[in-house]
């Protein structure tokens, strides 16, 4: 006997008897998860534990069974001293049923396999077999179900309904009827989790279909999540459509980090190219849902216009050390206090910290990063889009109100009293400069990934890598420290920004740090940060550790 | 350990050799006399003769894209050559076919193809897995090139190569 | 100058038989090289009819350049071009020298193995006469002790490469190839000794003059159109016996199988030439098939009459029918080679390569000691004759 379940205050546990063995559950757990948490998979469609249970697609039917009572209402025990059952003579849904005490259940009765049988061949009937075309292939819980559980041939003759084909039932998601096996999990969705009640089913029987109320459409920011959660290829995001079979895709556990909100992701990628990016359940954080704003924010990875060799005065200097080494020895030709750094909320923890070392070796006390805010909502989005302004204020690279700094820098470009400017991963022109004024400068050092106003008018320019390419961590809105790790390799030239910054600071105060790998900077930083004591990349782990940090927002 | 190699007793005929060298000459001159008269049955002479006409039906030869009875290469792009390709030998890129397209109910198509012949090992793998019977082996074998690019069967190489191949399974009509 | 030209008209002037032994040196090497490249080409067609394959049958002359609507291949010059093709790729390959060789007597060695076996062809008597002029270069009286002398040299060709090389192959090949030559070049010399009992000279010519006289040695009453005399047909048995002696020592002193240990492909890459490339490589391989010519040369000339044929005469008379006769014996000698060579190729192809120990065996128990005894039972049978 063995208890699966694990909650942290007492609750009343009852006993239930699962395929002959007898498991403990607290009161109130589903049987479908009770049997998933004893390892007994029951399949589902319309069932999600993140959704209210409508039962409708009857796939998860299990044989239940009440203890047998006697005229005294006492249960009849066995010969083993365990209650026997009285077994209900057709299958029951396991998704909309919670324990009893005394509650038997068979899992893979023949009753319960001939009745999975005939719902698979009832799916079926009018599902079109596209397969070969259809985006869901391979991750497709109609084709997974069907092979465990279904029958190879069809017995249908007749001809199947015709249903709308490639609908653009929103400006992201493309809807297509005849595969739609009417589980409602899109609309349970849109209704309960994006409060924007806009899809439901029309029309009866056979003929019933998904669709948009009229004059509405699908332009919910988390209507992407209708995706993931469609068990079948009805709902495909046109982003990722017909782009790569799913079974090619790499796939890496990382975190968003288009807003302070810091949603867990999968990231996947073929060789060297992404794909697409998926929420990744973490009840901490952002359940199992990501928007479609953050979903879609990574398309710049693969933009022609990529920055891929280090540019020192305007011509291209593919050789790192050298460039390195030219940036480092200008800034120290400038005095410290003539020397301003702007860094970036999206950097990572270790980043910062590197950027707080290089400060501190050229003795530059003006540093900042820029804030970046838009509207956000009180599902998931930030109206920081930083991803890790917590952070940039815990190692002292932010000031305490993010973005305080920045005028004292403006005014004394402005005024010449500043001759240098390090800016990592921003552009200058979002904190207030204008383009004229960093010609000013007579020397402008800029880590970026993408061209802009900063990068044009650098002396010396150092490609780095983006969120995909890389490792670190970051400390979302609520405190908790996650872990970013690299789904493909920097294009060209490109480096990882802590080695450039590690580069800067060893070329700057010409002693070696001693850093050779991410690992180590971790190590330094966590030494050097209470806040932060005793933990390591692998320890943050996939789903990351709340910090005793006081909340952000 | 020295080892002592058993050898045979020889009788005188065997020691003195000349017995076996003429045993030896009448089989090796015999072939001669058969050569010189025609009458051996040398390897064909390629290339003046080819095997093109007695190949067996099961020959496997260069991979090629087929087309149905109605003009539409029969790939959809579904990449599953690709997956199971041993060699990494096929490229897929695939597309969707414009809704205004006659064939627009099969939705997608492959807009790059290429299977790389210096790859390819001619296993059939990607004919017997393919969904569409999109991909049929011929019985092209000479497959030369004067550089890696021609080597590269592109899509409308293949094509080109595969013709229309009648008979086969017409998935996408209207009753589906 | 008349009296130059006279000189060189007059068959007892020193100009005379200056410009004719040049003219025979050049003619006769180039007749053997020739002669080599295309038993290398006859090698490998008629080892691939031996084995049912074709062999080289491609490469033709390209005569279709010449234009006249002529085609390159035809059934007749398919393959006739590829000795030409293969001495052009020997010529033009790149002549790698390894760091770690002994240079000076690495770029000897292929040049030793190759004059030994070109200056023993200075005393055969590949012809009769045209007109007054022996067809001989040298004519001296120690014919078969000058080759014999001269072919052992050959073998430091072969030491040399196989040491110079600092490579352990051919070292091995050119270790066993020294071991045997020696053994064998006592049976050779020892064989032959019967048939100068016989015929009491040592003069090539002589002895082909002998031949003419009473039927080849080995053949003597079919040859000399009339009955063999008691002599001759008790001497028979020891030159028979002496015949096949002589041919299977010239077996070992070629390096043919089954006699090829000094290069066995399978034990020893290439045995002492691995180490070669190129024309040096090509220099000893020339050697070999030249030591192959000289061989059937003088088993011809000691054994079938060299260039006699039964009713051909020779070029003695004077004017075009000397000249014409004389043409015509030097034909029937090449083609006598030449069909030796063949039956070199056959026993090649046919016949696996000896075991050292057996090889070993063969030459010193076997055939020096039949060669001894055969020399007293020659003796004793010319004696017996007197």
């Amino acid at each position: 006997m063995s208890t699966e379940a694990t909650t942290p205050k007492p609750v009343e546990l009852v006993n239930v008897q699962i395929d002959g063995v007898w498991h403990q559950f607290p009161k109130g757990t589903r049987v479908i998860e009770a049997c998933s948490q004893a390892g007994k998979f029951i399949p589902r469609y319309c069932y999600h534990p993140k959704l209210t249970s409508p039962g409708n697609c009857r796939m998860c039917m299990v044989e239940l069974g009440m203890p047998k009572m006697t005229p005294d209402r006492k249960p009849e025990l066995g010969p083993d001293g365990k209650p026997l059952h009285n077994w209900i003579p057709r299958p029951q849904i396991s998704c909309a049923q919670d324990v009893s005490e005394g509650l038997g259940v068979r899992t893979d009765s023949s009753m319960v396999q001939e009745a999975r049988k005939g719902v698979l061949e009832f799916l079926l009937i009018n599902h079109p077999l596209d397969c070969p075309i259809c985006d869901q292939a391979g991750e497709c819980r109609l084709q997974e179900f069907s092979y465990d559980y279904g029958q190879a041939k069809t017995r249908f003759l007749d001809e199947k309904v015709k249903k709308p084909k490639r609908v653009e039932i929103g400006p992201r998601v493309t809807l297509d009827d005849e595969r739609c096996i009417l589980c409602t999990r899109c609309v349970r969705f849109m209704r309960e989790v994006a409060k924007d009640d806009v899809i439901g089913i029309v029309d009866r029987g056979s003929y019933s279909s998904i669709s948009c109320h009229p004059g509405k459409t699908l332009d919910s920011n988390y209507s992407l999540n209708t995706v993931d959660i469609c068990p079948v290829g009805a709902l495909t995001s046109t982003d990722f459509r017909f782009k790569m079979r799913v079974w090619f895709l790499k796939e890496t556990k990382s975190i968003c980090t288009s807003c302070a909100t810091g949603c867990n992701t999968v990231i996947s990628a073929r060789e060297n190219i992404v794909y697409r990016q998926t929420p990744r359940e973490n009840n901490d954080v952002n359940q199992a849902w990501m928007c479609d704003y953050g979903r879609l924010n990574f398309h710049y990875l693969h933009s022609p216009e990529r920055l891929l060799s280090p540019v020192v005065r305007g011509h291209e200097q593919p050789d790192w050390k050298n460039a390195i080494a030219t940036a480092a020895a200008e800034l120290k030709a400038v005095a410290p206090e003539q020397i301003a750094v702007i860094a970036s909320g999206k950097m990572t923890n270790e980043e910062l910290y590197l950027t707080a070392q290089l400060a501190k070796a050229l003795g530059v006390k003006l540093h900042d990063i820029v804030p970046h805010t838009d509207t956000g909502d009180d599902i998931l989005l930030s109206t920081d889009r930083n991803p890790n302004t917590a952070g940039a204020k815990l190692l002292g690279v932010s000031a305490s109100t993010p973005g305080a700094n920045l005028s004292a820098v403006v005014e004394g470009i402005r005024s010449g009293a500043i001759k240098a400017l390090i800016v990592l991963g921003e552009d200058a022109t979002l904190a207030g400069l204008t383009s004229a004024d960093l010609t000013k400068l007579t020397v402008l050092v800029t880590t970026a990934i993408l061209p802009n106003a900063t990068t044009a008018a650098a002396t010396h320019l150092l490609p780095s890598a983006a969120f995909a390419e890389k490792r670190g961590s970051m400390i979302n809105k609520n405190g908790r420290l996650q872990r970013l790790n690299r789904a493909i390799q920097p294009p060209g030239l490109a480096r990882d920004d802590w080695e450039i910054l590690v580069g800067l600071t060893e070329a700057v105060t010409e002693s070696s740090l001693g850093f050779n790998a991410i690992e180590d900077v971790v190590k330094a930083m966590t030494a050097a940060t209470p806040a932060l004591a005793g933990l390591s990349l692998s320890k943050i782990g996939d789903l990351g550790v709340q910090l005793p940090l006081p909340a952000n927002e | 350990m020295a080892y002592q190699v058993p050898r045979p007793k020889l009788t005188f005929a065997e020691k003195i050799y000349l017995p076996s060298v003429i045993a030896g000459l009448k089989i090796t001159l015999g072939h001669l006399w058969r050569m010189l008269r025609g009458k051996t049955h040398v390897c064909m002479q390629y290339p003046e003769e080819k095997w093109d006409s007695h190949l067996p039906p099961h020959y496997r030869g260069a991979p090629t894209l087929v087309s149905d009875e109605f003009g539409r290469t029969r790939c959809v792009a579904c990449q599953l050559c690709e997956f199971i390709c041993p060699p990494r030998a096929i490229r897929i890129k695939p597309g969707e076919i414009p809704a205004e397209n006659k064939f627009a109910k099969v939705e997608k198509f492959p807009e790059e193809f290429q299977i790389d012949m210096i790859r390819c090992i001619y296993c059939g793998l990607c004919e017997e897995v393919c969904p569409e019977q999109a991909i049929f082996l011929k019985k092209e074998y000479a497959i030369t090139g004067t550089s890696r690019a021609a080597m590269m069967h592109q899509k409308e190489k293949l094509i080109e190569m595969g013709g229309i191949q009648p008979g086969v399974v017409n998935k996408w009509n209207e009753k589906k | 100058m008349n009296a130059i030209l006279h000189d060189l008209a007059d068959p007892n002037s020193i100009l005379f038989m200056i410009w004719t032994t040049l003219a025979k040196s050049a003619g006769l090497l180039g007749v053997v090289l020739g002669m080599v490249s295309y038993t290398v080409y006859a090698e490998r067609r008629v080892s691939s009819l031996m084995q049912d394959r074709l062999g080289p049958n491609r490469t033709g002359f390209p005569i279709s350049l010449l234009g006249f609507g002529l085609k390159d291949w035809s059934p007749i010059l398919g393959g006739l071009g590829q000795p030409i093709a293969d001495a052009v790729k020997l010529l033009l390959k790149e002549d790698f020298t390894p760091a770690y060789v002994k240079k000076f007597y690495y770029w000897i060695a292929p040049a030793l193995g190759i004059a030994a076996a070109i200056i023993s062809l200075a005393v055969i008597p590949f012809g009769s006469k045209i007109g007054t002029v022996d067809m001989v270069i040298a004519n001296i009286d120690i014919g078969p002790l000058f080759i014999f002398a001269i072919s052992s040299l050959g073998v430091y060709g072969i030491v040399l490469a196989g040491w110079s090389a600092n490579s352990k192959y051919p070292f091995l090949g050119a270790i066993r190839s020294t071991s045997q030559l020696i053994s064998y070049e006592l049976a050779l010399g020892l064989s032959v000794v019967p048939l100068f009992l016989i015929i009491g000279k040592l003069n090539l010519v002589e002895i082909v003059h002998y031949q003419v006289q009473n039927g080849w040695m080995l053949l003597p009453g079919l040859t000399a159109g009339k009955l063999p005399t008691l002599s001759q047909v008790l001497c028979w048995i020891p030159v028979l016996i002496s015949f096949l002696v002589f041919t299977i020592a010239m077996f070992a002193e070629t390096n043919r199988l089954p006699f090829d240990l000094p290069e066995a492909e399978t034990e020893l890459v290439g045995g002492y030439h691995t180490e070669y490339s190129s024309m040096k490589f090509a220099l000893f391989f020339l050697g070999e098939y030249t030591a192959m010519i000289t061989g059937s040369s003088l088993i011809i000339t000691l054994f079938l009459g060299a260039w006699h044929f039964p009713g051909i005469p020779d070029g003695s008379m004077s004017g075009w029918p000397g000249v014409l006769w004389g043409l015509v014996n030097i034909g029937v000698f090449f083609t006598k080679v030449f069909a030796f060579l063949i039956f070199f190729i056959f026993i090649r192809w046919t016949l696996p390569r000896f075991r050292y120990d057996q090889l070993m065996k063969l030459g010193w128990i076997w055939l020096f000691e039949i060669a001894l005894v055969n020399i007293f039972l020659t003796a004793l049978i010319v004696a017996f004759v007197h």
